[in-house]
């Protein structure tokens, strides 16, 4: 175009041949609604993201919630004896069903795995009653918030009369366990406080990085003499202090509604906190360290938060997958946070029970920090 | 150091398939003091050379020297002494000027006040308003304004009038002509061809990645052989309506005519530069008279930069009047 132009009589002859083209007009055939349909059509199917939102992501969800709550169905009931006198005993008896998993637990181990959700029941032997009386004599320690605890029930129940020949009348005692530290909602707190260190780090930073990045603000930060060092820092320090009233309202809401509150000591779940934002803030300065467009970077970001959201326990232990996805889950960023600060906050483990998961939290933090500072790009040229 | 901004052979070829020659072989000498305009086309290679000069970008080849220093030694020196504004930066919506100003002052060794900064540029009334309140000529200035928070040596100022309104634009010169008055070496690009006219000292011309002409703007202007731009349409008496395109022969009578050092016609429209249109335009007239025809239209006007332009290249500048 701007070569042709250079000489004005070259560029007349070609007006003039568009002239004499454009003047041979046609009928349109194509209705405009045709048109316009298959225009929406091209449009969707060049945009990734959206095919991935509408097509992918909901397949992906199905099969990673469906296998989760597999167990509900085939897989066996996990179910935990008390040790006593009639423990072993009783484990065989049930072991015999294909249905249960059976643990010999003490009383400690038996309620952190209650909580945790790694059991379904509780078996106690109970001092209340004998044999001959109407009911078992035992006791079946339960969430009732939890889904899964009346089939396990059934089942053990099921399995003592085949094997004992017991009428069907026989019930057992039922005992709820529902003390603050050992409801669904003292699980579920710790997991909202990582969704919100996972969201924090990755919008918060990533996001307000890439910002910057499409509004030349890093290019003209570039331009003075500002050090680079100084402006991450600046980034990261301030995200970590938007993390502490942010976790002291979960905290204090949590505990005003719901007595929730944490069992181990305060400094390290503060200093549990501060890691985890900082472990998320290196994860956001990575996905963030060379995206040029708002699309990529909410893509980006939903690709590494999906995962982590279903899969890490957040809202449900991550055990109840098969054990073959368990242990690619437990090497997510939130999946080693969540586990301790469970640890920490409902059994109130101190950090140097969690050796494993605390030098996972360092090392995504090391290494996600080391891998986008050098892929860092201040600006979207070359 | 005799140049404040030395540049040589520079290269430029950015990776994609074909590369792309952005800049091919660019040699600038901007003085100390001295306002110096990159005048050109969307494409020319205007915003990629400053770039370059501004250490955001490196350079394919060539040798760049700012302040006597190369970016490859002294980078943190240069940056410390050189003030910034690129295109289309976008400051943060949320903070207040005076705000966005402090950012910028906090990087450097030693700054205006906030104040002082602001009142360079005529913002002071407005240091506690939110950027997203402002307009866009004040935005612009408030560009300015953190560019030269550092009192630098030298500037920078990429398109810094694109996109305003004439009022805002009149503003923002009167603040670059303030600056150059305090001896500050400028170095801007424009498309204006009239910003570059009224600012600069010496404009260089760049079209697909070269400079074209480098020289005060009067003298390129005079390098176009006269000052003068006559415009005009002619027909046959008995018909004034119907413009007449001129043939070889009459375009060749124009060439002779006094003064005159170009002509060219776009169909029914003949152009010529002179330096003395009075004479031109009775020879004209008289010699119309004589073949039966009557000029149907006539303009006149200085030549300017775009002339030039056009003269060199066969393509109009964008964003200059027609």
């Amino acid at each position: 175009m701007e070569k042709s132009s250079r000489n004005p009589s070259a560029n007349r002859a070609s007006s003039e041949t568009e002239l004499l083209v454009t003047s041979v007009t046609e009928p349109v055939k194509s209705w405009p609604i045709g048109v316009l349909v298959r225009t929406r059509l091209i449009e969707f199917s060049r945009r990734p993201a959206a095919v991935f939102w509408t097509y992918v992501f909901p397949l992906v969800m199905m099969f990673i919630l469906g296998s989760a709550f597999r167990s509900q169905g085939e897989s066996p009931s996990q179910v935990g004896i008390l040790l006593g006198s009639q423990a072993e005993v009783l484990k065989q008896k049930l072991q015999s069903s294909p249905d249960l998993v059976v643990a010999v637990v003490d009383l400690e181990d038996g309620l952190r795995r209650l909580r945790a959700g790694r059991l379904a029941v509780l078996i106690r032997e109970s001092a209340r009653t004998n044999r001959g009386t109407e009911t078992f004599p035992f006791e079946l320690i339960y969430d009732p918030q939890r889904i899964g605890a009346r089939t396990a029930e059934l089942l053990v129940q099921r399995q003592l009369r085949i094997s004992e020949g017991v009428p069907e009348s026989y019930q057992f005692h039922r005992v709820p366990y529902s003390e603050p530290g050992g409801r669904y909602i003292d699980f579920l707190v710790p997991g909202l406080i990582g969704m919100v260190l996972l969201g924090g780090g990755l919008w918060g930073v990533g996001y307000a990085i890439v910002d910057m990045r499409i509004r030349k603000l890093l290019k003209r930060f570039l331009a003075t003499p500002m050090r680079k060092s100084d402006f991450l820092l600046g980034i990261v320090f301030s995200r970590m202090m938007f993390v502490i009233p942010q976790i002291a309202v979960i905290m204090l809401a949590s505990y005003l509604g719901f007595s929730v509150t944490n069992h181990g000591s305060w400094f390290e779940f503060a200093l549990l906190v501060l890691l985890g934002g900082l472990q998320f803030a290196g994860v956001g300065l990575l996905i963030a360290s060379r995206a040029k467009t708002m699309e990529t970077m909410s893509g980006l970001i939903n690709l590494a938060m999906l995962p982590m959201w279903t899969l890490s326990g957040i809202f449900f232990s991550y055990e109840n997958f098969p054990e073959l996805i368990q242990w690619p889950i437990r090497l997510l960023p939130l999946t080693p946070l969540l586990d301790t600060l469970r640890g920490v906050m409902l059994d109130g483990n101190s950090l140097t029970q969690h050796p494993i998961e605390l030098a996972l939290i360092l090392s995504w933090t090391v290494g996600t920090f080391g891998l986008a500072l050098w892929l860092f790009r201040w600006t979207d040229g070359q | 150091m005799k140049f404040a901004i030395d540049c040589r052979n520079l290269v430029k070829t950015y990776a994609a398939k074909p590369p792309v020659q952005a800049v091919r072989g660019i040699d600038l000498q901007v003085e100390y003091g001295e306002c110096f305009g990159v005048l050109g086309p969307n494409g020319a290679g205007k915003t990629t050379t400053i770039e370059i000069l501004e250490g955001l970008l490196s350079a394919t080849s060539g040798d760049v020297q700012v302040l006597g220093c190369t970016w490859e030694r002294d980078s943190a020196e240069i940056r410390q002494r050189i003030g910034v504004s690129l295109q289309e930066t976008v400051l943060s919506d949320d903070l207040t000027v005076a705000e966005t100003v402090r950012l910028f002052r906090s990087f450097y060794r030693r700054a205006l006040p906030v104040e002082q900064a602001l009142s360079r540029v005529s913002l002071q009334e407005k240091a506690h308003a939110r950027v997203n309140k402002l307009s866009g000529g004040q935005k612009q200035r408030l560009a300015v304004a953190c560019a030269i928070v550092s009192e630098p040596e030298l500037l920078f100022l990429d398109e810094p009038t694109t996109g305003l309104d004439p009022t805002s634009r009149r503003e923002v010169w009167e603040i670059i002509r303030q600056l150059r008055a305090n001896g500050r070496t400028i170095l801007l690009t424009t498309h204006y061809m009239d910003e570059a006219q009224r600012l600069c000292d010496r404009v260089a011309i760049f079209d697909e990645g070269r400079v074209i002409a480098l020289d005060t703007p009067d003298q390129l202007i005079r390098s176009l052989g006269g000052d003068q731009v006559v415009r005009f349409s002619f027909a046959r008496r008995q018909d004034p309506q119907q413009h007449l395109s001129p043939d070889a022969t009459f375009l060749d009578r124009l060439r002779g005519m006094p003064t005159v050092s170009h002509v060219e016609s776009v169909s029914d429209r003949v152009q010529l530069t002179c330096q003395q249109f009075p004479v031109v335009v009775t020879v004209l007239i008289e010699f119309l008279h004589q073949h039966d025809y009557v000029l149907s239209d006539l303009s006149t006007r200085e030549a300017t930069l775009d002339d030039v332009f056009i003269h060199l290249t066969g393509k109009r500048l964008e964003g200059s009047a027609a």
